[in-house]
């Protein structure tokens, strides 16, 4: 089956990065047939694997501050900034959709 | 003479009794990264840290303190670990200009210990790729294109036709690393492991390649492709050097809660390995479609070779190999896209001058920093966890990774010691051919004897063994149990000594510095 276009655009929004043209939908058309493959194991009773450290303890440490006070160094590599603050655009606004957007489909 | 020694046995001796000055090597290694620029293995050189660095270094051996093997040692660190004060550009838009403001932890450890960090190696960008010719700095040139080895068995172009467009690749992602190593530029070179990226290109480049077990050395710093699978990788010329390097990086660190709290003890390797009592196992699912004839003659010579020195040796079955790529490429899109997800333009890096909403700077900076291959892997894998499709893609792609983890554990339980296997399906192939298919084409077929051991978080190391047809390296591959690095690089030595691979005679770079390159005439294994 086709992604369709309502997929495409859901996608795009998710992921915050655009398909450019019609190479990048077939990529991914490509990539859901490749992973189909993966139907054709049989894993009846088997449980999913997150860590190969499944069986040993997580460390966590104690919650005591031992560094910080950094806000010099980690505000050098932000473009836009104002006393302490990262500068974002204004919130709230969604992206055009898709049929909205001058994009490849339109043939742009 | 010093440029070809191995660390403990020679360098540092040479060192300590001044025969050779901190200074002295940084200067070689610089001046030696300067005529192989055509190699494009550097993105960042950092000359004046390093000097000083050195000088520190000189210091410390004047007063007879050094800080250990690896002091004065100049090495080189892919450009996906953070280095503070060093722009880490991972060889993408997203971070072009960014300067750390911290060290990864491989990275301080090994400045504490007094290495002399030369600079930053190229990759493909965010270390996706197996042939570091996806990155926006441009491809990595295998020095083996530039040996007389090659050359001897190369066909003579026509004068019409460029001499440089047959040169090879040097495989990936951390292809910049190894081409480093590999041309004497530094003596080590740190890389990073997911799907094969150390041992790939460690190879293609006729170098030593380490993937430690998962959670054995610390990730933190290391900017991060799969946070389940990603390793820091080793590579040097001799197996002895990558125990060397291993003993100074791995160990639990606090700052990286998947590192195991176990006391890891360094190791030095024994001078006269002994196999008689290993069981070595030979997965069959490894003589994989594509396998070239040479590989599968030089692995069954391999075999022999651990057969007649009393080892036993035995073929084993790994029945879900073929299934590691494809539950890669959805674990790893899966991962990616939550990695990446950090990249809007805001903290740092790239940032778009759009700025009608936040959304639009945010995709718009996204587009402009990623290359295609990076954002067909963000789509791919927000696809696969979509909430109708996570169950059918995520979710069974961790149920077969457990069913490939499990794989090794039967074979290791049935008292198989190592396995042994190709490391990839052929020698290096041209830039030109190389650049025909797609980076995912690509990255599927080379991963096929690497990514397995990724997927269960085992240690695996590429030994070189001899040179192909065309006089370019081939490696095999050791895999050993979890946290079994010991028992690994004995058989890899072993093994090291068994081949006495031979060295590369790099044409142009000779005229530079006659002293570093003596004709050696070793018996070659194949």
């Amino acid at each position: 089956q086709k992604v369709s276009v309502e997929m495409l655009d859901h996608l795009e929004h998710l992921a915050l990065v655009d398909f450019r043209d019609s190479e990048g939908v077939e990529r991914l058309q490509k990539a859901i047939q490749f992973a189909d493959q993966l139907q054709e194991v049989n894993t009846d009773g088997v449980e999913p694997m997150d860590s190969v450290l499944e069986d040993r303890c997580l460390y966590l440490r104690e919650d005591d501050v031992t560094e910080g006070n950094c806000t010099k160094e980690l505000l050098e590599n932000a473009r836009e900034k104002v006393e302490e603050y990262f500068v974002a655009p204004p919130g709230n606004i969604p992206l055009p959709k898709l049929e909205e957007q001058d994009t490849f489909l339109q043939g742009s | 003479a010093a440029l070809k020694g191995g660390l403990r046995s020679q360098v540092s001796a040479a060192l300590k009794e001044g025969r050779v000055t901190p200074t002295e090597l940084c200067q070689r290694c610089l001046a030696l990264i300067k005529s192989t620029k055509f190699l494009n293995a550097y993105i960042t050189v950092a000359e004046e840290t390093a000097l000083k660095q050195a000088k520190e270094s000189e210091e410390r051996y004047k007063r007879g303190q050094p800080l250990g093997i690896l002091d004065g040692i100049p090495v080189a660190v892919k450009d996906n670990f953070n280095t503070a004060g060093i722009e880490t550009t991972c060889a993408s838009n997203m971070l072009k200009g960014y300067i750390s403001p911290y060290n990864a932890t491989v990275v301080q450890k090994l400045l504490d210990q007094g290495a002399v960090l030369l600079g930053k190696t190229n990759l493909d960008e965010f270390a996706m790729g197996s042939g570091s010719t996806d990155g926006v700095f441009g491809p990595v040139r295998n020095p083996w294109s530039y040996s007389k080895q090659y050359k001897e068995k190369s066909v003579p172009k026509s004068h019409s036709e460029d001499e440089e467009s047959d040169w090879v690749i040097t495989g990936g992602s951390s292809g910049g690393s190894a081409a480093a190593v590999s041309s004497f530029t530094c003596f080590a070179a740190l890389g990073s492991d997911t799907g094969g990226s150390t041992r790939n290109p460690a190879a293609h480049c006729g170098v030593v390649g380490l993937k430690p077990t998962y959670g054995l050395i610390s990730r933190h710093g290391l900017i991060p492709l799969v946070n389940s699978m990603d390793v820091p990788g080793i590579l040097t010329r001799c197996v002895d050097d990558a125990a060397v390097l291993l003993g100074s990086l791995a160990g639990h660190d606090p700052k990286d809660s998947t590192t195991i709290q176990d006391d890891f003890r360094p190791f030095e390797l024994p001078d006269l390995p002994d196999v008689s009592k290993l069981s070595i196992g030979i997965p069959k699912e490894y003589h994989a479609p594509g396998l070239s004839s040479e590989i599968l003659a030089l692995w069954s010579k391999a075999a022999d070779l651990f057969k007649n020195a009393g080892a036993k040796v035995v073929e084993v079955s790994l029945p879900h190999t073929r299934y590691s790529i494809v539950c890669y490429h959805v674990l790893c899109t899966a991962e990616v896209a939550s990695n990446m997800a950090r990249f809007d333009g805001l903290e740092y890096g790239h940032r778009s001058d759009k700025k009608e909403s936040t959304e639009s700077m945010y995709a718009a900076t996204r587009r402009e920093g990623f290359n295609d291959v990076v954002r067909g892997r963000i789509l791919s894998g927000n696809y696969f966890l979509l909430k109708q499709n996570s169950e059918k893609y995520f979710v069974k792609a961790l149920k077969v990774r457990r069913l490939i983890a499990n794989d090794f554990v039967k074979v290791f339980r049935s008292g198989v010691d190592i396995l042994l296997t190709p490391t990839t399906l052929s020698d290096a192939a041209p830039y030109m051919e190389f650049i025909q298919e797609d980076n995912r084409t690509r990255s599927a077929q080379d991963d096929i004897l690497t990514q397995a051991a990724n997927m269960a978080g085992l240690p695996a190391i590429n030994v070189p063994t001899a040179l192909s047809e065309r006089g370019l390296p081939v490696g095999l591959q050791f895999i050993g149990r979890s946290f079994q690095e010991k028992q690994l690089l004995t058989v890899a030595k072993w093994f090291e000594k068994q081949v006495q691979f031979p060295m590369i005679q790099l044409e142009e770079v000779k005229r530079h510095d006659s002293s570093v390159f003596q004709h050696q005439k070793s018996a070659s294994f194949s």
